[in-house]
């Protein structure tokens, strides 16, 4: 392991140079987008593709949550972007209030007598809650009003949710595919309940006009869209940091052991239920905040978002893009979301068989669904083992030696290194 | 008298080409004495004319009503007699007799009026006219008539009903008669006794025309008063605020009776305000202080004072006012011993129909738990037996029900047609799932996980490949014609044939399993290679054939649970994610590796899917969520299901 092999007193960095590299190429990138944008630069990137660019960067981090609890910890977690979800309505709630109030406060501010506070929440619940026929505020919209309050919930509401699912389903030892279903089964539950439109949450309507910033109005989507993805970018890097310290201690060698053989690490005393609930609650606060930057960006949250089908999506991402290596999250998200938007864009162009005409919109789920497969079967370390290609790194030669239990064990790929 | 015999005389002088019409023949007496009403034709004043033509008894009457109805009736003006008549043409009426029916003759119609009764009347008319039909001798005519009562019954049908009865011959329309009867006595029985009995006949009758008849007797009024009154009449007590009743329509109840002042919305209360607006002020107030909810009832309350707008209560007013009264409700259906038999007799029938509900329940909970059965003892065979995660099965269960949809393209013959689907559907899935056994699952049987992600892959491709060839909208699958309708065995139960058979597949299938697993050369290989492969195979088994069976035997019982579900659902390229999870949690709730625990599990989440619909109704989003929640819980309490394996076993 790394860890033994250099003294500890070395800064992160310079064990690590794959974070360095990847701090740099961040930087680069994040240089370059805005030169070429619109809002700051010479206007070759247009806003949109710069939005595109920077939802990316947040599915980039939330990846590497992903590939922390399931590429490390060995928990595959069907459940993240549920988390996502919830960082993405509790920065929405805000929004659409702050937005809406200002309007209304417009609106009233005509009227003869001035407005008090009730009608002021009235006009403001009508306008939101309108289209599912309330007119009231139900509880949870309480610290709407508060930015504060909401940043807060942000990462307080998926953190607790996964401390108490987590701490519920460790504490049962639910492992394995058990836990992957289970985590399936909560996110389902969870947008099953979004859905509904007694829910307080505007049901299948979803939040909407997140990208209008709140008494900002005057300032362009152009300059909004890079300050956003400013703070995407600035949000990738220091969780990027924050998983490589993570992984990179004692705290990463248990968790790593954990994904290996539970049983022996449990043997050796270690609480391996702690562990695993603290990987997974700050996994779920990473997606959290990850949520709270992409949908402002993307504009609408509805439940169709934290359906069971985005987490698994997300598992795709990690698995493409190499598991068990942080930059291979990053790789497999930005690759595959931004393949995806290309394809399902319309921009890939149709090919034609003479009898049949593929055209990728409609194909394109299933070119992925078999690339998957395949990197599944013939290419377990994804494109991130390219780079093991690139470094000359060879897989040690163990005479054919027994490698020990194999419960779903990333034995070979870890023996290898 | 004499003004008849004068009539009579001034028809055979005046109008000579009509000849003698029997003028004082009783049925033109009684009509000769409602003459004004008659030719008046007003919905208000024609009540007696009906009445005594109806209740007069003579065999005319209905003959003369019916005619009426039918705008055949016509009054003679030179004569003064009613005719009924038959239009030729234009011009000319054939005319005939209301006392034999006898023919008068054919007339120039110049002198004869015709009587046109409005929709109004026509309807009393119809309603009269029900006592005659209720012994006609034509059977539809008296089934019509009694359907007519039940739409809309009236005091008079009472008397009429029970005349008709000793005549009744079909034994089918006595009863009906007989129950009619009971349930008319109920609302306009003589006596109360005779009321109280009625209704005590009805105990425990689920019938909806029973507590049709039952409600209004104990329809009550909301009343308020200083203190309550000691009445017989008086029902229950109610406190303002409570569930039953709101502390507004407390107070909006005592302003009706003038009991108290009323109050002011915040709307009026704003409009006032705007309009009392003198240079910037308000009652000395400047507007813009109004921003709160008590400035403005201040700045009211001086406007009140100055006489301006009228006073209306003030807070503590409505407390004070909802404090002195009491809310109760006063029985105005029926004398109160009535209510109290009414009353009596619905709280038996609503226990009666509570009971039936829940048995109506427990046969849904029943055939939701069949459908979840189906779906999942596929995935019991693949994920229970053998250990594979196969995310695709759900698009196995899709795959099977396009295929019905396909062969019913092809055979027009819906019972044909699910015939050749069952097997084809089966045929198909175990193909694919053979193919997909060999090409990617049997790398990756050391490695659940990937297996999991890997049949992700397969089971979006799939979807996206139906999508593409079906297209989006649902294709319909359908039951032959012996499947439709349902089985109804009272108001309140009823099951449709098509959940029946659904039931009675799951069953077949249950047993089929049992004795493929259990009596089986299959079977046995099967047990074996799970258990222990090697050793199995030290015994001339060979794994990789029979692991390839049995995923294909779990595939394709998924197909033929797609053609069930397909029939009773519609068939979509997402069907098959609609069950996947729930499938999953079936086969963990029960016990992996189980089949009698995928048995108990499915019954488990289908009834409690069904309790908790009960529970908060008309929200099936709802209900699923609370059972996913539920299922997650119970995981904790036991981890490997209802039925876990043990020893042994447990580890393979």
């Amino acid at each position: 392991m790394t860890d033994a092999a250099f003294p500890r007193r070395q800064p992160i960095a310079l064990r690590f140079p794959s974070v360095m590299i990847f701090l740099a190429i961040l930087a680069l990138f994040t240089v370059g987008v805005t030169i070429l944008s619109e809002g700051f630069g010479i206007g070759v990137i247009s806003t949109s593709f710069v939005k595109t660019l920077g939802k990316t960067l947040c599915l980039c981090l939330v990846a590497l949550a992903m590939d922390l609890v399931w590429g490390y910890c060995g928990i595959l977690s069907l459940g993240h972007m549920a988390f996502f979800g919830l960082g993405g309505y509790a920065i929405g709630m805000w929004l659409m209030y702050a937005r809406t109030e200002i309007i209304v406060l417009e609106s009233l501010a005509a009227a003869p007598l001035p407005p008090t506070p009730q009608e002021v929440s009235d006009g403001i619940a009508s306008q939101i809650f309108g289209v599912v026929g309330a007119a009231e505020f139900p509880p949870i919209w309480a610290f709407a009003h508060s930015l504060p309050l909401q940043l807060a919930a942000v990462v307080l509401v998926p953190g607790l949710l996964a401390l108490v699912f987590g701490w519920l389903a460790f504490r049962s030892r639910v492992t394995g595919v058990y836990l992957s279903i289970l985590t399936q089964a909560m996110t389902l539950a969870l947008s099953l309940h979004l859905f509904q439109n007694d829910s307080g949450l505007r049901g299948n309507n979803g939040l909407s006009g997140l990208q209008n910033l709140p008494g900002q109005s005057d300032i362009s989507q152009d300059i909004v869209s890079l300050w956003f993805f400013w703070a995407s970018a600035v949000a990738l890097g220091l969780g990027y940091l924050l998983c490589a310290w993570v992984v990179s201690g004692k705290f990463g060698s248990v968790i790593r052991a954990i994904r290996d053989d539970e049983a022996r690490v449990r043997f050796l005393g270690y609480p391996v239920e702690a562990f695993k609930l603290a990987v997974f609650t700050l996994t779920a606060v990473i997606a959290g905040i990850a949520g709270a930057l992409y949908y402002p960006q993307a504009g609408i949250i509805n439940p169709a978002e934290v359906a069971p089908i985005a987490s698994i999506y997300l598992a795709v991402w990690v698995a493409i893009g190499g598991r068990g290596r942080l930059y291979g999250a990053v790789i497999g998200a930005a690759f595959v979301s931004l393949l995806s938007t290309w394809f399902t864009g319309g921009q890939a162009p149709d090919i034609g068989l003479g009898f049949y005409t593929i055209n990728w919109v409609d194909w394109w789920t299933v070119l992925l669904g078999l690339s998957f497969v395949c990197v599944t079967l013939f290419a377990p370390k994804g494109i991130g083992g390219l780079v093991d290609l690139l470094v000359d790194r060879h897989s040690l030669d163990r005479h054919g030696a027994d490698l020990g239990p194999d419960q779903g064990a990333l034995r070979e790929q870890e023996a290898e290194k | 008298m004499l003004r008849f015999v004068a009539i009579f005389l001034a028809c055979l002088t005046v109008s000579l080409p009509v000849p003698a019409q029997q003028a004082d023949a009783p049925i033109q007496q009684v009509l000769q004495s409602h003459r004004d009403i008659l030719l008046e034709s007003s919905r208000r004043t024609i009540g007696p004319a009906i009445d005594t033509l109806a209740n007069s008894g003579l065999p005319a009457a209905q003959d003369v009503l019916e005619r009426w109805q039918t705008k055949d009736m016509w009054f003679n003006e030179d004569s003064g007699l009613f005719v009924y008549a038959e239009e030729i043409d234009r011009d000319t009426l054939r005319i005939f007799d209301f006392a034999n029916g006898s023919e008068i003759g054919i007339v120039p119609d110049d002198d004869f009026d015709q009587l046109k009764p409005n929709s109004g009347i026509r309807s009393m008319i119809g309603t009269a006219l029900v006592q005659f039909q209720l012994s006609d001798p034509d059977r539809d005519t008296r089934v019509a008539a009694l359907n007519a009562i039940e739409r809309g019954a009236e005091k008079s049908h009472l008397a009429a009903l029970r005349d008709s009865i000793p005549t009744e011959s079909d034994e089918a329309l006595l009863q009906r008669k007989m129950r009619l009867e009971r349930l008319l006595t109920i609302r306009f029985g003589e006596t109360d006794a005779a009321r109280i009995e009625a209704i005590k006949s009805f105990a425990g009758d689920l019938g909806v025309d029973v507590r049709a008849a039952l409600n209004p007797l104990v329809a009550v009024r909301l009343e308020a008063a200083a203190a309550l009154p000691d009445a017989p009449d008086i029902g229950r007590t109610l406190v303002p605020g409570s569930e039953a009743l709101s502390r507004h329509d407390a107070y909006a109840l005592l302003v009706d009776d003038g009991l108290a002042k009323p109050r002011i919305s915040r709307d009026n209360q704003r409009t006032a305000l705007i309009e009392n607006i003198e240079d910037g002020q308000v009652a000395g107030i400047r507007v813009a202080t109004l921003d709160s909810q008590s400035a403005r009832d201040l700045a009211y309350a001086a406007l009140a004072e100055q006489g301006t707008v009228d006073a209306v209560a003030t807070a503590a007013e409505v407390e004070e006012r909802l404090a002195n009264h009491v809310f109760y409700e006063r029985y105005i259906g029926a004398p109160p011993e009535v209510v109290a038999a009414a009353q009596l007799a619905l709280g038996a029938i609503e226990n009666k129909v509570a009971v039936n509900r829940a048995f109506d329940l427990g046969l849904d909970a029943l055939s939701l738990a069949s459908i979840y059965f189906l779906a999942a003892i596929g995935l019991a065979i693949t994920f229970g037996v053998m250990g594979v995660i196969n995310m695709a099965h759900g698009e196995f269960i899709m795959m099977g029900a396009y295929t019905g949809y396909v062969v019913q393209l092809f055979i027009p013959d819906y019972t044909l047609s699910i015939m050749v689907a069952i097997p084809l559907a089966f045929a198909v899935t175990f193909g694919a799932g053979v193919a997909m056994e060999r090409l990617v699952i049997r790398w990756l049987y050391h490695r659940p996980l990937e297996t999991l992600l890997a049949t992700f892959g397969i089971s979006i491709a799939l979807q996206q490949i139906a999508k593409n060839i079906f297209g989006t909208q649902a294709r319909p699958l359908t039951a032959p014609g012996w499947l439709d309708g349902s089985w109804v065995i009272n108001d309140i139960v009823s099951i449709s044939y098509i959940r029946i058979a659904i039931f009675g597949l799951a069953l077949l299938f249950l047993a089929l399993i049992l004795f493929v697993m259990n009596r089986t050369r299959l079977g046995l290989e099967v047990r074996a290679v799970t258990q222990n492969p090697r050793m199995a195979a030290s015994m001339g088994i060979n794994p990789d054939k029979i692991n390839m069976l049995t995923f294909g035997f779990g595939s394709g019982i998924a197909g033929i649970a797609g053609v069930a579900i397909g029939l009773y659902a519609k068939v979509t390229s997402e069907m098959g994610s609609d069950y996947i999870v729930q499938s999953f949690m079936t086969v963990v709730v029960g016990g992996v590796g189980n089949i009698w625990g995928t048995l108990l599990g499915a019954t488990m989440v289908g009834t409690l899917q069904k309790g908790i619909e009960w529970l908060n109704p008309s929200n099936t989003l709802a209900a699923q969520t609370y059972m996913i929640l539920f299922v997650i819980l119970f995981i904790q309490f036991r981890p490997r299901g209802i039925i876990a394996l043990k020893g042994r076993a447990a580890e393979a």
